[in-house]
């Protein structure tokens, strides 16, 4: 991308400069600018039409748009042509200026040819001469005016399909996210625990986003290049075929030119990308650990390593940079090819009289608007690339398997739900994998009222188990009913607005104190959300922040503490009152005082509901009115905890290991790995 | 601040920079040239009907263009070396400045923004200064040299050159500055709606369990309109740029004609020349024009120059002893004595008048809540922070009078998040001694309570750590990081919590393990829970970063009212221990 401005159309180097304020606002690496690692859409052909039905519903929008366009490129396309005219009155006159008056021009002529100039007679013998007199300004003036005219109107007709596809793409886009917002709420959470880490989300926001800027960063161009190409070609031919032909040569040649260094720039824009990724690790690693690195006297090491990735990725930058930087020049090379040779010829032709100057003018300046709209398709093409690229992995979302329906019972059949019955696992089979049972065969009965404690070793199936109770995995077997009621038959919103839940993960969005304790209940009052708090103990806390209900969480909600958030979350599902409570202790331990409050609250949230804690303290374990000890997805032992000390079995020695303190022989049971598999070391 | 930046780390590359310069003003004579010769074809060879000038002249027209594309691919190359040549000294300058920093430097900036200024911020400056010497640079050279050629083609028509610049910037101008707010509101509304969608998708569960579809929607669907109507005032304003450069360039073409015209008429000026001055007056525009886009990648540059800068300019806390004194072999008596600590513009100290001592052999404890400055304090035996008051001694003599890396080489330190770096187990415990055996290795392990499942990994020692030690679970993490630690055998070994991770049980076993490897050395430990410390020779209590008990356990029950509080709201466990 390097100039040599006078031979460039001005479309072309418009066009470049556009680009300008669109790679501010796309924000990525510049260097991506050049070529994008091309990721590739497995499925271009469909994933691209696919893309393009989703215009659909501005079927009408988009007929507009494109009439408008073809109204404006064949008005500019008009343009030199009719430029030509008036270079040609300039030309004639100031010929005919010459002449002597008084003559015709065919006297004018035989006089040349007389005194020897026959290649002038010649050149002048298909030109309008009125000898003696100049140039005809009042034509010169029509014919400007119509330029103008034209200009103008092409102008303004671009200026409008704009302003109309802004409209068109944005409202797509717009869609497509809320499609992908409302598949969210529908995607069956297997699906979406399966995912990778990030990337769901980076589906649902990296990927929509860069559709919307491939989509208006090409559709619009890539319809008015290839109608200026046609227009274009068209108008060339009708001045001169000669000159067309020449001019089409240079086609060929820069798609040769452009593939070839496409293709080493490619590489070397991959491997830029991977050297920049080992950079990053390394910078990233470093000052993560950055204390460590220096404790450990590793800085020296560090440097090293840093050196040596920053050297690879120099090199690699540096070759990306410079290769990719001759597509420019070398273009502009052939364009010059073509613009010499069209000079030459042309200026032979018109000097032989067969074509008029103004003819030749118009040719140049069609000769390089073909060749601009060609090298911007081919510079699309990468872009257009990854646009299908996204779009296509933002289909697979969309395209995902649903959650069972929920039962189309009508209020009347439906039979009433009560959730203060007791629940029932009748024969409940479940597995992620079909191929690795989980939970098989399992029976239990909670009677309403009953604090029900689950314990086990992590991957027992604690948290799978209450889970099965909010429905958010569907059965392979069996059923579980609350009060009598099968929960298939309930619609999930009906059966998950009777459940409340404490999550160890303390999940709170950005907003405020208030905002989250409210995510508890629809219209709940100030009075209602204080009353929550309250009894929660966040009030306490609250009142030393400077901002009290009002301050805001942010994304790492780094201004309270773990402790303080998880009160929040005890006050939200306070404040949603719910029948049912599903609590899952936290582990790790935050600041002791809060703890105390923490435990507090989950007690005061507990009372008089039926609730299933998934235990990792004593204290709840011992007021439990009932005990289930999980392993590899059974239960293995049930009843109080009394009763099962009592029994000397896995409870007594998950026990005995959690407080042996100083004690002997241990079985490792809420460790994060140390049970399951205990392989001796060499 | 960019143009500090630049000229400091240009510096290196003044000859390249000069070439470039002379390379692009030969392109841009060339490019220049072009019109003149194409001027003189209609003048001299069409209009006298002069064939063989006309080919004599399109040869001169290829040599140009040979010439121009030579000089342009030159240009390139030495603008890429000496771009991207700046931005590696630029990324090293600032990797080594923040290798130089304390933690309190890392602490205050954070490390991802560092992160990100030595990468993101570094690669935006490379951009510019890539895209200054690539076409930033012709631009003047272009327009100053169009200027002249336009005059020398004619004078009379200048003044067209004087309506049609400011036209030109004044059009492209205002809407740019219309954009610019809107592409700020494009970004925050991008980030809304993402940020919407992340809670959504992390938050699955708590939405559905709290029937919160309808309500997420609702969010979801004020984010987006906002951010559609944001992307669709920046789409329209584009919208117009096109239109109006047309606009611009066809009116001057369309007045060069007219106007010309007349100057033609009166025989003041050739046909040919009127065809080159119009070539010349679309160079001046474009030139205009280029300046005027390149112009907006200024401002965003500028910002990453000063955060580049701040980082570059900013001394480390900790400042390497002049005349250092060597940490005698096996010292491990740590003193603190009448330690304050406070960050700099902070209006609480972190730290107040701390002062105790732990021997060789003895076990310390630290516990309090949280912001109590317990990890603060830790990080002033290595001087990871610089105490702002007080002294901290290492067996008698200042830390700050030692030399740095021998004062290091007797620490063990666990930090409270157990960070583990990319590459294998091995890897990972050689890091503090890198000569240990495969023996010492296993030996640590056994110590750290991580025997069984390393050896269980797939690779044994080999195993492979990702970054960040993210496919490890958080206790394995924990007991790795204290394998680490235990592998150099130091004198005095600091853990910050690094045992919140373990079950009770994992954690009373690796405390049994360490006590004979750490029967001489210094153990300073910082803990939430009580039953971690209760046989601890000494506990210290911080509240509010103050000394508000310091005894064993016993002791403290007695005397220290904040200890008892700590201790009752872990009352529940502690009677299960004691029965």
């Amino acid at each position: 991308m390097t100039r040599g401005e006078g031979v460039r159309s001005e479309e072309e180097r418009a066009a470049e400069a556009r680009r300008g304020p669109a790679g501010v606002r796309r924000g990525g690496p510049p260097h991506m600018q050049m070529g994008v690692p091309g990721e590739k859409a497995s499925n271009f052909g469909p994933s691209a039409r696919r893309l393009l039905g989703k215009l659909a519903p501005y079927r009408a929008q988009v007929a507009v748009i494109v009439t408008l366009s073809v109204l404006s490129v064949a008005l500019s396309a008009l343009g030199p042509r009719v430029l030509g005219r008036a270079t040609d009155l300039i030309f004639s006159g100031f010929i005919s200026a010459r002449l002597p008056a008084g003559t015709t021009k065919e006297a004018a002529l035989e006089g040349l040819r007389a005194s020897g100039q026959g290649r002038m007679a010649d050149l002048l013998s298909s030109m309008v001469l009125t000898p003696g007199v100049g140039i005809d300004m009042s034509a010169l003036g029509r014919v400007l005016l119509l330029v103008l005219g034209l200009y103008l109107l092409a102008a303004g007709l671009q200026w409008l399909s704009g302003y109309l596809l802004a409209s068109v793409i944005q409202g797509t886009v717009s869609r497509l996210r809320t499609d992908v917002a409302a598949k969210l709420n529908r995607l069956p959470l297997p699906y979406v625990d399966g995912q990778p880490r990030g990337e769901l989300l980076s589906r649902v926001t990296n990927d929509v986003d860069n559709v919307g800027t491939s989509l208006q960063q090409t559709l619009g161009q890539l319809l008015i290049s290839l109608l200026t190409v046609v227009a274009v070609i068209g108008m060339m031919f009708s001045l001169s075929w000669l000159l067309t032909l020449i001019a089409l040569i240079t086609i060929p040649l820069s798609m040769a030119v452009t593939g070839a260094v496409a293709k080493r720039s490619q590489g070397l824009f991959v491997r830029q990308w991977k050297h920049t990724g080992e950079l990053n690790g390394v910078i990233e690693e470093t000052f993560t650990g950055h204390g460590l690195v220096k404790l450990y006297g590793r800085q020296q090491e560090a440097d090293a390593t840093f050196k040596v990735k920053n050297d690879e990725l120099y090199g690699a930058a540096f070759g990306a940079q410079f290769i990719s930087g001759t597509i420019m020049p070398a273009m502009m090379f052939l364009g010059n090819l073509n613009y010499v040779a069209i000079a030459v010829v042309g200026g032979l032709r018109v000097a032989n009289g067969l074509l008029s100057l103004g003819d030749v003018q118009a040719f140049i300046q069609y000769s390089r608007q073909f060749t601009q709209p060609l090298t911007q398709v081919a510079s699309m093409a990468n872009l257009l690339q990854s646009g299908v690229a996204s779009a296509e992995r933002v289909f697979q979302v969309l395209d995902a398997p649903e959650q069972v329906p929920d039962a189309s019972a009508t209020p009347a059949t439906r039979p009433a739900t009560d959730a203060h019955g007791e629940i029932r696992f009748e024969d409940v089979s479940f597995s992620y994998d079909p191929a690795r049972p989980l939970i098989q065969h399992l029976n239990l009965t909670v009677q309403p009222g009953q604090t029900v404690a689950i314990v086990g070793p992590t991957g027992a199936g604690k948290t799978t188990l209450v889970n099965l109770i909010l429905r958010f995995y569907e059965l392979s077997g069996g059923r579980i009913t609350l009060g009598g009621v099968d929960i298939t038959q309930v619609p999930r919103q009906e059966l998950r607005s009777r459940i409340g839940m404490v999550l160890q993960d303390t999940w709170l969005f950005a907003g405020t104190i208030r905002d989250n304790i409210a995510y508890g209940r629809t219209g709940a009052s100030e009075a209602d959300i204080l009353a929550a708090a309250q009894a929660t103990y966040v009030d306490r806390f609250v009142h030393s922040l400077p901002s009290g209900y009002d301050t805001v969480l942010d994304d790492e909600a780094g201004n309270i503490s773990a402790g303080e958030k998880q009160l929040i979350t005890i006050a939200r599902a306070f404040l949603a009152n719910p029948d049912l409570l599903i609590l899952d202790e936290a582990t790790s331990s935050v600041d002791t005082r809060t703890e105390l409050l923490v435990q507090q609250a989950m007690a005061a949230l507990r009372s008089d509901r039926t609730s299933f804690v998934i235990a990792h303290r004593l204290s709840t374990i011992r007021d439990a009115d009932l005990i289930l000890v999980m392993q590899d997805g059974q239960i293995v032992e049930q009843g109080s905890h009394e009763e099962l000390l009592a029994k000397h079995g896995l409870y007594a020695s998950l026990y005995a290991a959690q407080f042996s303190g100083a004690g002997g022989e241990v079985v490792s049971a809420g460790g994060a790995a140390g049970g399951r598999s205990r392989v001796s070391a060499t | 601040m960019l143009i500090r930046v630049i000229l400091t780390y240009a510096r290196p590359y003044t000859n390249a920079i000069l070439t470039v310069l002379a390379l692009q003003l030969a392109t841009t004579l060339a490019a220049l040239y072009l019109p003149t010769l194409n001027a003189e074809i209609i003048d001299k060879g069409i209009a006298v009907g002069n064939t063989a000038f006309i080919v004599r002249t399109g040869g001169w027209m290829l040599l140009f263009s040979v010439l121009q594309i030579a000089a342009t691919v030159c240009a390139v190359y030495f603008s890429a070396r000496t771009s991207m040549g700046m931005g590696r000294d630029l990324r090293a300058a600032v990797f080594h400045r923040v290798g130089t920093f304390s933690s309190r430097e890392v602490a205050q900036f954070g490390a991802p923004t560092l992160i990100s200024r030595t990468t993101n911020d570094v690669t935006q400056v490379q951009t510019l200064m890539f895209m200054a010497l690539a076409m930033m640079v012709s631009a003047p050279i272009s327009m100053v040299g169009g200027i002249i050629m336009a005059l020398r083609q004619d004078v009379g028509l200048s003044w067209l050159i004087t309506v049609a610049v400011p036209l030109l910037i004044l059009g492209v101008g205002v809407v740019i500055r219309q954009m610019l707010p809107q592409f700020r509101i494009v970004q925050t509304a991008i980030d809304s709606v993402n940020r919407v969608l992340r809670e959504q998708i992390t938050g699955i569960r708590v939405v559905r369990a709290f029937v919160r579809e309808d309500v997420e929607t609702v969010r979801f669907g004020h984010a987006n309109t906002t951010l559609t109507d944001a992307a669709l005032t920046v789409g329209r304003l584009q919208a117009l740029i096109f239109p109006i450069i047309t606009i611009v360039l066809n009116v001057s073409t369309v007045s060069v004609l007219w106007f010309g015209a007349g100057r033609v008429q009166t025989g003041e000026m050739q046909v040919g020349a009127l065809t080159a001055f119009m070539a010349y007056l679309m160079q001046i525009l474009m030139a205009v024009m280029m300046a005027t886009f390149m112009s907006m990648m200024i401002p965003r540059a500028s910002v990453s120059a000063e955060r580049i800068s701040a980082v570059l300019d900013t001394e480390s806390s900790v400042v390497p002893p002049v005349n250092p004194t060597a940490a005698p072999p096996h010292a491990a008596q740590i003193e603190l004595r009448d330690v304050s600590f406070q960050y700099p513009g902070a209006q609480v100290p972190v730290l107040e008048h701390v002062s105790f001592t732990a021997r060789p052999g003895q076990t310390t404890a630290i516990i309090g809540s949280t912001g109590a400055g317990k990890t603060t304090l830790l990080n002033l035996i290595p001087r990871l922070f610089d105490a702002t008051g007080g002294r901290v001694r290492l067996d008698d003599v200042d830390v700050r009078d030692l030399d740095l890396n021998s004062l290091w080489a007797h620490v063990g330190f666990v930090p409270q998040r157990p960070f583990l770096f990319s590459g294998t187990v091995a890897s990972n415990l050689r890091y503090g001694k890198p000569d240990a055996t495969d023996e010492e290795l296993w030996d640590a392990l056994r110590i750290a309570q991580a025997e069984d499942f390393v050896a269980a990994m797939d690779g044994g020692l080999d195993a492979k750590i990702t970054q960040g030690g993210s496919n490890v679970s958080g206790g394995q993490r924990q007991r790795l990081a204290i394998a680490r630690a235990v592998v150099r055998r130091p004198d005095v070994y600091l853990f910050d919590d690094a045992f919140s991770a373990l079950d009770l049980a994992t954690d009373a076993r690796l405390r049994r393990a360490l006590k004979p490897v750490t029967q001489h050395a210094t153990m300073i430990v910082v803990a939430q829970r009580v039953s971690t410390i209760v046989d601890f020779d000494q506990i210290i209590v911080l509240d509010d970063g103050r000394i508000v008990g310091q005894g064993t356990h016993d002791d403290l029950l007695l005397t220290c009212p904040t200890y008892q509080e700590i201790v009752e709201s872990q009352q529940a466990a502690q009677d299960e221990v004691a029965a």
